[in-house]
């Protein structure tokens, strides 16, 4: 089977005092050489995804699952490792970023498209069907904020599935709209992945994970703990998450990072 | 260190005018759909500085610079459209995490959109000049061809510097107070009020590499002594504008790999 991802060794370290500085706070961190102390959020990831394969990616909050994403996605380097994407890459990590309240449902739509890296010409193409799948007719031309939330949820996935790509990465936004729409994008997206789409999705356990995902990824503390078929990974997930030897895995905390000095 | 194999772009090349263009105007429309008065509220704040310093400048320290109004106008909307352009470049990153952290939009893009944005302001502002030019009957030369030059240049140096204050705002702070100040300086080192031959001599030459200063001293050429800037003076800007946006592309590169982790 052709790869669409690799990624070796990949670990992200994250100084969570080390962000954003006041000017003075900066100098004196730079003059006594100090860094400032981190933990890895991903350690020493190895993985593999086959083009048109579906990777569930599972995980308790802060497991580093988004932080796996942005590294796939290319919009953050890892401290260490090699990450390879073959295709076109395309994010479902948010909805709708960049829509603004003020403009209309077609200006969003554009707008979005064009950050997506629609092409103009592709735009005014999908824009009908963009509208037919949001089943949106007769509101386009009302500001955004006249929508309701579900409104506009299913018009930026409804952007977003249909700009061309050969990986799809989604994080948390499966659960969009109402059960009918639910379907809908559900479909949408295995008729993605039957073209070749290779998708790497966050989300919890659900039917719908399992007949998008063939296959799992269990991150735990930044590691990744089991890589298995959706079911094996699912299994032992969920009688983890509900299970009483949970606090064996507290022996497994995050590692930190040795601070140069210290 | 980490070695990203073959990736494809985030965005074919022939794809980033259409984005530039949808912020644009994105960042038009919010700004004049929502205000009943619309446009005129980009003209307010000239006219009322036009009116206070020809007042102050005519009538308390008797300037002998003629068509007064017309000449603060020349300097104030350049230095104008500077600040506000720098100020909103330096800001774009840091106020956009969802477009820096969430899609692969090439992030270099905002700093230039805020500039853009701020050009659609300036032309308002600049049929303000032309009005007053009509209406003392001054006439337009051909030397008027020079203006898409240097202003062009312009937006080439601002586009620079606001790469790199972008992106060093990300990692500190407090750099959007060093602008502001800069900006409040920047106010007396252009010939707004007074002339460029009120300058000593020996500072002129390097009052010249001053680009928004420049900026104002071709546009007075060009608008009220019917003459073409000076070549030394265009060289001048080419040279700081190529200096800048190179040196601020090294940095935003450099710092581009934080904006993840520091947003
Ligand atoms: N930019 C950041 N700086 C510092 N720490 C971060 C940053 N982003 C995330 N973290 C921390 O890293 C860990 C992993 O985050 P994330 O990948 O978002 O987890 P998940 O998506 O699995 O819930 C969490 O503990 C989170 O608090
Ligand atoms: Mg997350």
């Amino acid at each position: 089977m052709q790869e669409a991802i690799r990624i070796e060794n990949v670990s992200v370290i994250y100084r969570p005092k080390g962000s954003r500085k006041l000017l003075r706070q900066y100098l004196q961190d730079r003059l006594t050489g100090r860094r400032d102390e981190g933990f890895y959020a991903l350690h020493e990831v190895t993985l593999r995804v086959g083009r048109g394969e579906g990777l569930a990616v599972v995980g308790a909050n802060g497991a580093g699952k988004s932080t796996l994403l942005a590294v796939l996605a290319g919009l953050l380097e890892p401290d260490e490792g090699a990450v390879q994407v073959d295709g076109r890459l395309s994010t479902l990590m948010e909805l709708g970023s960049g829509f603004h309240p003020d403009l209309n449902g077609w200006e969003n739509l554009r707008l979005y498209a064009a950050i997506l890296g629609m092409a103009r010409a592709e735009v005014k193409q999908r824009a009908e069907a963009i509208v037919d799948f949001a089943e949106l007719h007769g509101y386009m031309e009302q500001p955004l904020r006249t929508f309701s939330s579900g409104m506009v949820l299913r018009l930026a996935f409804a952007v977003a599935v249909h700009a061309d790509c050969d990986v799809l990465l989604i994080d948390e936004i499966l659960a969009v709209g109402d059960a009918a729409f639910q379907k809908k994008c559900h479909r949408r997206l295995m008729e993605l992945r039957d073209r070749g789409c290779t998708l790497v999705c966050v989300s919890h356990i659900s039917a719908m994970l399992e007949s998008l995902c063939g296959r799992g990824l269990w991150l735990h503390h930044g590691r990744a703990v089991m890589d298995a078929s959706y079911q094996e990974v699912a299994a032992a997930y969920t009688s983890f998450m509900n299970g009483t030897d949970r606090h064996l895995w507290d022996a497994l905390p995050a590692a930190p990072v040795r601070t140069a000095g210290a | 260190m980490a070695r990203p194999g073959a990736r494809q772009p985030a965005m074919r090349r022939s794809n980033l005018g259409f984005v530039v263009s949808e912020l644009v105007l994105k960042d038009f429309k919010v700004r004049y759909r929502n205000m009943s008065l619309g446009v005129f509220w980009s003209l307010l704040n000239p006219l009322t500085m036009v009116a206070l310093l020809t007042f102050v400048f005519t009538k308390i320290f008797r300037s002998q610079i003629p068509y007064y109004p017309l000449y603060v106008l020349c300097g104030l909307i350049p230095y104008n459209f500077f600040t506000l352009a720098w100020l909103t470049a330096t800001t774009s990153v840091s106020e956009n995490p969802a477009l820096v952290k969430k899609v692969r939009m090439p992030t270099a893009l905002l700093p230039l959109v805020s500039v853009l944005s701020n050009t659609i302001h300036l032309f308002i502002q600049l049929l303000l000049i032309l009005a007053l030019v009509a209406w003392y009957g001054i006439p337009v030369t051909w030397h008027y061809a020079w203006l898409p030059l240097i202003w062009g240049l312009e937006l080439v140096f601002i586009y620079g510097l606001g790469l790199a204050t972008s992106s060093l705002h990300v990692v500190v702070r407090d750099v959007r107070y060093v602008v502001e100040s800069v900006n409040l300086v920047l106010f007396w080192l252009v010939p707004i009020f007074y002339s460029f031959a009120m300058v000593p001599p020996e500072f002129r030459s390097l009052y010249e590499f001053n680009p928004v200063a420049a900026l104002v001293l071709a546009t007075q050429n060009v608008i009220l002594e019917h003459r073409s800037p000076r070549p030394v003076l265009v060289w001048k800007m080419t040279l700081v504008a190529g200096v800048f946006l190179l040196a601020g592309g090294w940095i935003f590169a450099r710092l581009r790999k934080r904006f993840y982790r520091y947003l």
